[in-house]
């Protein structure tokens, strides 16, 4: 007795799972309170959400409503235990309604199609009758390569009257919801494992620096097992404009003192070393770093001598095969120059970075003018040599996104699985057709009899061929 | 544009049923469909040319103007497709008014139209997957919308059920958005610089946000009279589209496949595609960023009216329903996050 009932409330439980309603009511909740997630700004200073719930509902209820939001956990809520909860029941109400169904539709899928008596036949969605003359078995042969030629393999039986062809495609396609079910299981393992085993970090790393650990959102520390080198950082700009076309980053990994890993990184590509991935993915100015900058420079004489020059601002240089020398006196990290031609800086970063050099040489008229980066006329000396500015060094760092997750080949595979399970589902059918050939009382008839559970009309049009080659088989038996 | 005929056209064509004014609006539909894919071949090549990058990165879909106009494009592809298929004009006059809504919106909005270089997050030829599949997948919502709307419209018969309050209210907003948007493109005809400026400056500004409050009073009058217009003449809307033998089963089917088309492509597209390119760019999958947890809220919409058809005593008008609502949070997925919400998406509104 107890047993009996403690049995209907565990099937109670296994229905409700196992229903749909309870998909249907369970894609809402998600829906509904994701919306609220994305009004309400993730992982953010309370302040930023305080004045977006202010305007919303008014100063006074603001900091009240604020303080019930966060102790629901909706700062964070995608992370939040009963979000998470939501995500499981979904999960596993998709795991017990595929159990639930699966069986007896694997029973059906297996099940092999079967010879249909004439009055069924005639109830099929898709229906045609051919009449001929003479003997079914005349036309045995026609029959069932007019059946191949529409792409099916047929099967054949007697019947009373005649003889039955029955043939069947896609049989499995009916598993195709249940491949998209396993497939969502399967990104939500992934995403589990990732979230459990793996980690996301950032480094902001400055040229020529090296680093055996990145950090996460906190600032709690996070070991690499191996370090990583910065050893040169670029941004290419479109034309004249500040708007960054492209910027990358060489990094250099070492692994016990030893270089095991050379790569230039950039935004969609990044460096992945032992599970651990390095993503580009911003870059900056490191603070009051820009007395510390080294003028990386390549000096061309007139008569082609070439020299490469590591110096700093304030720094010199002689120009190869003469005794002319230049000064480094002035350094400008984004120059511009103002409608009356007077050079100013116009931003702290190394937008624009130019050198400004005092030229003197004994025999010649001593010059003196600002040299930029980006712009590679300015290199040119009017005697004919050229400075060329390669790099001011040191002083950008470059911002990594650090990440290890294991998980996400699953995912990946989980997403593979999906596309497969969708086209099954929404683009393939089961399709089942009869062909039975009957002769009774010395009238003699095809009769066609077809059914697809998606897309009948394509299996029309298929359904139409074979009645006319039939049409034709008939023609040419007399 | 021509669209903005055509509906015109088709409207008439559906008021005065005449075979002429019909073979007109489809003329005219095909003829603006023609330029249009004219304009952004042009376009495409333009983009190419200056930024020097493959063919493939550089199709002309990369903010809100341009993808505005392909979807437009898609959307107008789909419509002809179903016009040929079921030889049915009707359906036009509820299609080309999303076009039109769409190209108005473009033009009150004053957006940028320039060609402007890709920042480098988008420089991937996963744009052109990610971005044309999302957009084909969202003009196959924009069709099961006009035509889940056309299918409650046929349906109901009673003012007082709530199928018919629903489809009444829907139709009327987004009669209401279209004039409100329409008024605000002749009183301001500027451009404005940012969207942010759009929004707080401009939109609506001639009517529901005037500064003067009896303009504004006004609006919200006009607009709750439209509706109990329509509220109270529904049936004749109801007449005029049984008057063209779409019966309600067509209607259904094909907002179904449309369903049934535009969910696996916004599946593998928008979310798959998304997703392999967000962890190559961004080194994460997922980030629960607004418009990604928007893209799953639509999705888990599609979703519900997938499984509600199994379910029993939901086939039709409630169906019909979350076909409607789920286009609603498309254009919120589209529109509304760009516009409203930040986050990492954000590039549209740059």
């Amino acid at each position: 007795m107890e047993k009996e009932k403690n049995k209907s409330f565990i099937d109670r439980v296994w229905d409700l799972f196992a229903s749909v309603k309870l998909a249907v009511v369970i894609f809402s909740v998600i829906a509904l309170t994701s919306m609220v997630g994305t009004v309400i700004e993730q992982n953010v200073e309370p302040e930023k959400n305080l004045t977006v719930l202010a305007k919303l509902f008014g100063e006074s209820a603001a900091p009240t409503l604020y303080s019930i939001l966060d102790k629901l956990g909706f700062m964070n809520m995608y992370h939040s235990w009963w979000f998470v909860t939501l995500l499981l029941l979904f999960a596993m109400n998709l795991i017990v309604c595929s159990l639930d169904r699966l069986p007896r539709i694997l029973k059906l899928v297996r099940e092999p199609i079967r010879p249909l008596s004439e009055e069924h036949i005639e109830k099929m969605s898709i229906r045609r009758t051919v009449p001929f003359k003479g003997k079914p078995s005349g036309l045995r042969e026609e029959a069932a390569s007019a059946i191949r030629k529409i792409g099916f393999r047929p099967s054949e039986s007697e019947t009373e009257k005649g003889l039955q062809f029955y043939a069947e495609k896609g049989s499995f396609t009916r598993l195709g919801v249940y491949i998209t079910h396993l497939s969502i299981l399967i990104i939500l393992a992934g995403a589990i494992i990732g979230l459990y085993f793996g980690f996301n970090a950032y480094l902001n790393l400055p040229e020529g620096q090296t680093t055996s650990v990145a950090y996460k959102d906190r600032g709690a520390e996070v070991p690499l097992g191996f370090e990583v080198r910065c050893d040169n950082f670029e941004v290419d700009y479109y034309g004249d404009s500040d708007m960054p076309k492209a910027y990358k980053s060489w990094l250099t990994v070492f692994k016990n003192g030893k270089e095991v890993m050379n790569k230039v990184i950039s935004v969609n590509d990044p460096l992945t070393y032992e599970g651990i991935t390095f993503y580009q993915s911003s870059f900056g100015t490191v603070p009051d770093s820009m007395d510390r900058g080294v003028v990386v420079l390549t000096v061309v004489s007139k008569d082609g001598k070439s020299e490469q020059v590591n110096t700093r601002v304030g720094g010199a240089f002689t120009i190869p095969g003469t005794s002319e020398t230049g000064k480094i006196t002035n350094f400008s990290p984004a120059l511009s120059f103002d409608q009356a031609g007077r050079p100013y800086t116009y931003d702290q970063n190394l937008l624009n970075p130019a050198i400004f050099v005092e030229f003197s040489s004994p025999d010649g008229k001593p010059f003196s003018g600002w040299i930029l980066q980006r712009y590679p006329q300015t290199w040119n000396l009017p005697d004919g040599g050229r400075v060329e500015f390669r790099s001011f060094w040191g002083v950008q760092y470059t911002g990594l996104q650090v990440r290890k997750d294991p998980g996400v080949l699953i995912v990946y595979l989980g997403c593979i699985i999906m596309a497969i399970g969708l086209y099954i589902t929404f683009f393939m059918s089961h399709r089942r057709l009869w062909v039975s050939l009957a002769e009774e009382k010395g009238t003699a008839r095809i009769l066609i009899g077809a059914s697809a559970n998606r897309n009948r009309a394509s299996f029309e049009k298929d359904i139409e061929k074979l009645a006319g080659l039939l049409g034709e088989a008939r023609k040419g038996g007399k | 544009m021509a669209y903005i005929l055509a509906m015109v056209l088709y409207i008439g064509y559906l008021a005065f049923r005449k075979k002429a004014i019909g073979v007109v609006a489809t003329t005219v539909t095909i003829a603006g469909f023609l330029s249009q894919t004219i304009a952004i071949l042009l376009r495409w090549k333009e983009f190419y040319d200056i930024g020097q990058m493959g063919w493939l990165r550089a199709i002309p879909l990369t903010n809100l103007y341009e993808s505005l106009i392909f979807f437009v494009w898609c959307l107008i592809l789909a419509y002809l497709v179903i016009e040929f298929k079921y030889k049915n004009r009707s359906f036009g006059a509820f299609i080309t008014p999303v076009a039109a809504l769409v190209l108005a919106f473009i033009d009150i909005s004053g957006m940028s139209k320039n060609i402007q270089p890709l920042v480098p997050a988008l420089q991937s030829n996963w744009l052109l997957a990610h971005v044309t599949m999302s957009f084909i997948s969202y003009s196959m919502f924009a069709v099961s919308f006009s035509t889940g709307l056309m299918y409650l419209i046929v349906k109901t018969e009673k003012r007082n059920e709530p199928a018919y309050i629903f489809w009444t209210v829907m139709l009327s907003i987004f009669i209401i958005v279209l004039c409100a948007l329409g008024l605000d493109y002749l009183t301001f005809k500027l451009s404005v610089k940012s969207q942010e400026e759009l929004i707080k400056s401009y939109l609506f500004k001639a009517t529901f946000r005037n500064s003067s409050s009896a303009v504004s009073l006004l609006s919200w009058a006009v607009s709750a009279a439209l509706t109990f217009v329509i509220w109270r003449f529904g049936g004749a809307l109801r007449k005029i589209i049984t008057g063209f033998n779409i019966s309600a089963e067509t209607l259904d089917e094909i907002t179904y496949k449309s369903i049934a088309m535009g969910f696996p492509i916004f599946t593998l597209g928008g979310l798959i595609f998304g997703a392999i390119w967000a962890d190559q760019a961004w080194g994460k999958y997922w980030t629960w960023d607004p418009k990604e947890t928007w893209s799953l809220i639509t999705w888990f919409f599609y979703a519900f009216y997938l499984h509600s058809r199994l379910m029993r005593g939901w086939r039709g008008k409630k169906v019909a329903m979350v076909a409607v609502l789920g286009f609603v949070a498309v254009i919120f997925t589209y529109l509304g996050v760009n516009l409203l919400l930040s986050g990492l998406h954000s590039y549209g509104s740059q």
